[in-house]
C-alpha cells in the first residue's frame, strides 16, 4: 500500500510502485480532472503539482509522489475563485478546454514564481501543448491575473458592410 | 487466456449499471421520447425549449461542441428570438436515441463542414420565435386580453395597458398546451438589431472547464468498467495473425486478451495503463501484405507520376486555351508545390466505452455526428437502432476526426460483445492515435503561368496530383469519374468554395494518385492544400511581374467583390504598404471555404534557419457574426492548427505511420505564436461557416512572407525541408 497526501487528503493505493500517478488519479481514485494526452511527459495536459512545482503525472512514477503534498485541478479551489481560474474565465480561454487543467496548473507556478511575469517568462514557462490554439488568451489570462496591465483579451475589428470600421474593439474582460 | 468469469458482472450489479446509463449517467439528463425532460418540472414548450418554474431557460442542441463553440452561438440565436434572460439558460444536448423516437425533431446531428450554426439557424430561430409566440398566448389567455396587448422582455411578460407581468416560468405549462404556430407565420428578427445574438458574450461552458469538472468520453466511470487498450495492424490494411496471451498470465489486473476484429487486437484490465503495458508486451503477428512496402519514397513516386500523366486526370475549370496562352506568353512562371500527410491529434484521445447486453447497445463517446455513432453501434452490436443509445459528451477535440469515421465505435461496440453486460472502456494511446488517424491528403501541385510583357497575368494552368478523400471514404460522391472535392477552393461558379480571380485563360485539373493510407476530413480539408497552392504561386507570379502582391491580386478579383472586401479589409488593419521594422517582411493570401470568405496578412522575420512570426491580421466576412469573441477565437485557433502545415509531417515507413507522438510531430506551442488580430466583416447576406474558413490563408499569408524575406518560395513542406524552423 502507497500512502499519498492529494489535495490535503490521504489516499492508500495497492498499485505497482512504477504505475505513473496519472492512472493513479484517473483509474484508482476516479479523479479525472487530470487528463490524458501524450504519455510520454510531451503536451502536459497531465500536469499536477508536486510541493507546488508543476509535474508531468503521465510520466511520473506514483511512488515518487508520496510523502509529498500532490495538488490537481480539483484541489486548485472549491468553486474555480483561484486567481488563475478567475481570468481564464474572464477571457474565455478554453475551447474544447482538454488541456486546461493542465495549462492552469502551469499558470499557477509560474505566477507563483514571477508574480509579473513577461512575455520571455510566459514563452519560458508555458509549454503545454493546446491544440485549439486558445495560446493567445492563456497568455493574456495569466496577465490578467499578475495584473500587469496586459490582461486584455482578443483584438477583434469589426468591420460595417459598408467597408468602413465601425468599431476596434478589444474583448473585455 | 479468455475472458475470465470473475470480471462478469452479477445480475445486481448489471442492472444497476444498466439504469445508471439509462438514466443518462454521462449526460447529466435524459428525457424519453414525450414531452417531459426530467429533472425538469414543466412540459417542455417546444422540442427546443423548456422553462422550468424556477425560470431556468433550457435550449437544446443536437450539434455537437468541440471547442468550436456552437453551443453558445446556437443557444443565442433562440434566445434571441425567445426574448428570455441569457442569465438563466442552460444548453442540454439531445441524444440521437430521442431524436430517432421523436422522428428527428431536432434535424441533422452531424457537426462538420463548419455548418454548425449555418446548417441550424433558421429552424432553430424559429424554434425560438414559435415558443415565444405560445408563452405571449398563454399569458395573454391567462388575463383574458388580446395577444397584440403584451410584450416581453428577458423572460417577463407585460400587459402594457395595465401593466400587468407573468413571467415565462409561470406559464411555461399552458403554453406547451397550444397549439403551436405555423411557422411561415414567424417573422425572425433582423439580425442587425439583434441585442443578444451578434454580441461577443461569454461562453456557456467555461467553468466546468477551468475547474477540472467537464465531463469528457474519456472520463466515463460505469459501476463493474473495465478498461482495454487496442492495438491496430500498424501497416493499414494488415491483418492479424495470431497473439500468444499466455506471455500476459500472472500480470496483476489484466483480465483478458481479445480479437477485436480481424485487423486488431486489445488487452482488457481493471486500470487503463495496467492493459497497455501488457498490450506493449504481448507477442502479435501481423500480415502485412503488400503495403508493407510502402513509403513517402514510394507514395511521392506516384504523386510525381501524376503531374505529367494522360491517364486518369480530368479537367474542371477549363476557359480559354491556358496551355497554349502560357507556352506563348512573353514571361512564364513553373512551380510544384508538395504538402504532406498530417494528422489531427486531438487533445482527448479517440476513445469509446460501451455497454452490450443481448437486447440493449449504449456507448459513452465523443462525437462530431453522434447519428453516424448510432449507426455504427447498431451495425456493430447487430441491434435495431431503437435497442441502441448514444451518449455523447463535449469533444476534446474535434477537427474533422470524430464526425463520419466512427472506428472507434466499432472497436469497442465488437470488445463490448464480447463481454456482454461489463461496460469497457477503450481508449487509444497517443501513438495509436496518431498511427491509425484519417489523415489530411499528401498533394502535389504543379502550376504555371503567363505574362504578357506588362506583367499582366494571361493564363494559368494548375494540377492537383493527391489522394482523395472521398475515394478512401465515400466514393459515391465521385460523379463520372470526377472527384471535384479535391479541387475545393477552385470552383468558378458562385459557391460554398468560390475561386476569387478571374483569369482570362484557367484551366484546373486534378490526377487522382491514391496511397494505402486513410485519409478524412482536417479542418479546413482541401482549402489547406489548395489555397496553399494557389495563394503561395500568386506571390510568385507578382514577383515576376515585378508587382506588388497586393495590388497584383486586387486586379484580377474586379469581379469578385466579397473576396475583394475581405482581402482589403485585412490589408487595411494590417498597415499593407507602410513601413515595417528592419528585417521584418510582410505576406499575404485570400481564399473562400465553407461559405466565407477569408483573408490574411503576416508579419514574418527570418535569422539564419529560424523564422520569427510576429503578427498576422485575419479578416473573415462570414455573412453573420453570431459571437465575435467566438468568431476571433476560431480564428486564433485556426493559426496554430495551420502551424502544422508549415512544421510538421507525417511520414510512411515499412507501410506504417513514422510520427506517432508530439515528439516527433511538433504540435504549436504557445512561444511560436504571433500577435493574432481578427477582422471581422460581416456583410449580412450569407449564413457562412466560421471554424475552418480561415485556416486556409494562414500558411500561405506566412510561407509568402518567408519568400518576401528570403527571396526564396517555400515550394516544399515542412518548411525544414528549406531548412528553416519556427521558433
Amino acid at each position: 500500500m502507497l500512502k499519498l497526501n492529494i489535495n490535503g487528503k490521504s489516499h492508500q493505493v495497492d498499485v505497482e510502485p512504477e504505475m505513473p500517478l496519472l492512472w493513479v488519479l484517473r483509474d484508482q481514485l476516479g479523479m479525472t480532472g487530470t487528463k490524458f494526452g501524450c504519455g510520454i511527459a510531451q503536451c502536459g495536459s497531465c500536469t499536477v503539482h508536486l510541493n507546488g512545482e508543476p509535474v508531468r503525472s503521465c510520466s511520473y512514477p506514483v511512488s515518487a509522489a508520496v510523502g509529498q503534498r500532490v495538488v490537481t485541478i480539483e484541489g486548485l479551489s472549491k468553486d474555480g475563485s483561484h486567481p488563475v481560474q478567475m481570468a481564464w474565465k474572464a477571457l474565455d480561454v478554453p475551447q474544447c478546454g482538454y488541456c486546461q487543467s493542465g495549462q492552469i496548473l502551469a499558470a499557477t507556478t509560474l505566477l507563483r514564481k514571477k508574480p509579473k511575469p513577461t512575455d520571455a517568462d510566459i514563452d519560458e514557462a508555458m509549454t503545454n501543448i493546446c491544440r485549439c490554439g486558445t495560446y493567445q488568451r492563456i497568455r493574456a489570462a495569466i496577465h490578467l491575473a499578475a495584473k500587469t496591465g496586459k490582461g486584455v483579451g482578443s483584438v477583434i475589428h469589426m468591420v460595417s458592410d459598408a467597408g468602413e470600421i465601425i468599431e476596434n474593439t478589444t474583448a473585455q474582460a | 487466456m479468455n475472458m475470465p468469469t470473475n470480471t462478469r458482472l452479477s445480475r445486481r450489479a448489471f442492472v444497476l449499471s444498466s439504469a445508471a446509463a439509462g438514466t443518462g449517467l454521462a449526460l447529466g439528463f435524459h428525457f424519453p421520447a414525450g414531452a417531459q425532460s426530467a429533472g425538469a418540472d414543466t412540459p417542455e414548450v417546444n422540442a427546443w425549449v423548456v422553462v422550468q418554474t424556477d425560470e431556468t431557460c433550457i435550449i437544446r442542441v443536437a450539434r455537437a461542441e468541440m471547442g468550436q463553440g456552437t453551443h453558445t452561438g446556437l443557444a443565442q440565436l433562440v434566445a434571441e428570438e425567445l426574448d428570455c434572460d441569457w442569465s438563466r439558460v442552460k444548453v442540454q444536448m439531445v441524444s440521437p436515441g430521442q431524436n430517432l423516437a421523436r422522428k428527428r425533431v431536432w434535424r441533422d446531428m452531424s457537426t462538420g463542414g463548419s455548418r454548425g450554426i449555418r446548417g441550424s439557424q433558421d429552424y432553430m430561430r424559429q424554434g425560438g420565435a414559435a415558443a415565444r409566440t405560445v408563452l405571449l398566448q398563454a399569458a395573454a389567455n391567462q388575463w383574458g386580453v388580446a395577444v397584440s396587448e403584451v410584450t416581453v422582455s428577458k423572460g417577463v411578460i407585460t400587459h402594457t395597458a395595465t401593466g400587468r407581468k407573468l413571467s415565462y416560468g409561470k406559464v411555461a405549462s399552458a403554453a406547451a398546451k397550444l397549439t403551436p404556430p405555423d411557422p411561415k407565420t414567424l417573422v425572425l428578427r433582423d439580425p442587425r438589431q439583434w441585442k443578444l445574438a451578434g454580441k461577443p458574450l461569454k461562453r456557456v461552458d467555461t467553468d466546468l472547464k477551468v475547474m477540472g469538472k467537464q465531463n469528457y468520453a474519456i472520463d466515463t466511470r460505469l459501476p463493474g468498467m473495465v478498461y482495454a487498450a487496442i492495438q491496430a495492424s500498424p501497416v493499414f490494411g494488415g491483418k492479424l495473425v495470431s497473439f500468444d496471451a499466455s506471455k500476459l498470465r500472472g500480470r496483476k489486473g489484466i483480465q483478458g486478451v481479445y480479437k477485436v476484429d480481424d485487423n486488431a487486437v486489445a488487452v482488457v484490465a481493471d486500470n487503463w495503463w495496467r492493459a497497455k503495458m501488457a498490450l506493449q508486451d504481448l507477442p502479435i503477428v501481423w500480415n502485412e501484405g503488400a503495403n508493407g512496402q510502402e513509403s513517402s519514397a514510394t507514395i511521392d513516386a506516384r504523386l510525381k507520376e501524376g503531374l505529367t500523366a494522360t491517364n486518369n486526370v480530368f479537367a474542371d475549370i477549363d476557359i480559354g486555351n491556358a496551355p497554349q496562352v502560357i507556352a506563348g506568353a512573353a514571361k512564364r512562371v513553373e512551380a510544384v508545390y508538395s504538402t504532406p500527410f498530417v494528422t489531427h491529434a486531438c487533445m482527448e484521445p479517440m476513445n469509446c466505452t460501451a455497454l452490450i447486453t443481448d437486447y440493449r447497445a449504449e456507448v459513452w463517446v465523443a462525437s462530431q455526428n453522434a447519428e453516424a455513432s448510432m449507426a455504427a453501434l447498431s451495425t456493430a452490436s447487430g441491434l435495431p437502432l431503437d435497442k441502441c443509445e448514444v451518449h455523447n459528451h463535449t469533444l476534446g477535440g474535434g477537427f474533422g476526426r470524430r464526425g463520419g469515421t466512427q472506428d472507434f465505435v466499432r472497436q469497442a461496440t465488437l470488445l463490448g460483445r464480447q463481454m456482454k453486460g461489463v461496460p469497457v472502456k477503450m481508449v487509444w494511446s497517443r501513438e495509436e492515435d496518431m498511427a491509425q488517424d484519417y489523415f489530411r491528403p499528401i498533394g502535389l501541385c504543379k502550376l504555371e503561368a503567363g505574362l504578357d510583357a506588362q506583367g499582366n497575368l494571361l493564363g494559368l494552368q494548375l494540377r492537383v496530383s493527391g489522394q482523395s478523400i472521398n475515394a478512401y471514404l465515400s466514393p459515391q460522391n465521385i460523379k463520372d469519374g470526377k472527384d471535384l472535392r479535391q479541387l475545393q477552393g477552385l470552383t468558378a461558379e458562385p459557391s460554398d468554395a468560390q475561386l476569387g480571380y478571374t483569369i482570362p485563360s484557367l484551366r484546373t485539373e486534378y490526377a487522382m494518385r491514391n496511397t494505402h493510407v486513410p485519409v478524412g476530413a482536417w479542418r479546413g480539408v482541401n482549402t489547406n492544400q489548395n489555397g496553399l497552392y494557389l495563394e503561395c504561386f500568386m506571390e510568385e507570379v507578382a514577383a515576376a511581374a515585378g508587382r506588388d502582391p497586393l495590388e497584383f491580386r486586387r486586379a484580377l478579383m474586379q469581379k469578385h467583390p466579397k473576396h475583394l472586401a475581405v482581402l482589403n479589409a485585412a490589408a487595411d488593419k494590417a498597415g499593407w504598404g507602410k513601413p515595417l521594422p528592419a528585417g521584418v517582411h510582410r505576406g499575404i493570401a485570400q481564399f473562400m471555404g465553407y461559405g466565407s470568405y477569408s483573408a490574411a496578412v503576416a508579419e514574418v522575420s527570418v535569422k539564419g534557419d529560424e523564422v520569427k512570426v510576429r503578427r498576422l491580421v485575419l479578416s473573415t466576412n462570414c455573412g453573420h457574426a453570431v459571437n465575435p469573441d467566438q468568431i476571433a477565437a476560431q480564428v486564433e485557433g485556426s493559426v496554430s492548427y495551420a502551424f502544422d502545415t508549415l512544421q510538421s509531417q507525417s511520414s510512411v515507413a515499412n507501410g506504417r505511420m513514422v510520427n506517432t507522438n508530439f515528439d516527433s510531430y511538433p504540435i504549436a506551442r504557445l512561444r511560436q505564436l504571433p500577435r493574432i488580430e481578427t477582422v471581422i466583416a460581416p456583410t449580412f447576406d450569407f449564413w457562412g461557416g466560421v471554424g475552418e474558413p480561415t485556416i486556409c490563408v494562414v500558411a500561405p499569408a506566412i510561407l509568402n512572407a518567408i519568400f518576401a524575406a528570403t527571396g526564396k518560395p517555400m515550394r516544399n513542406l515542412p518548411l525544414k525541408n528549406h531548412g528553416l524552423r519556427i521558433v
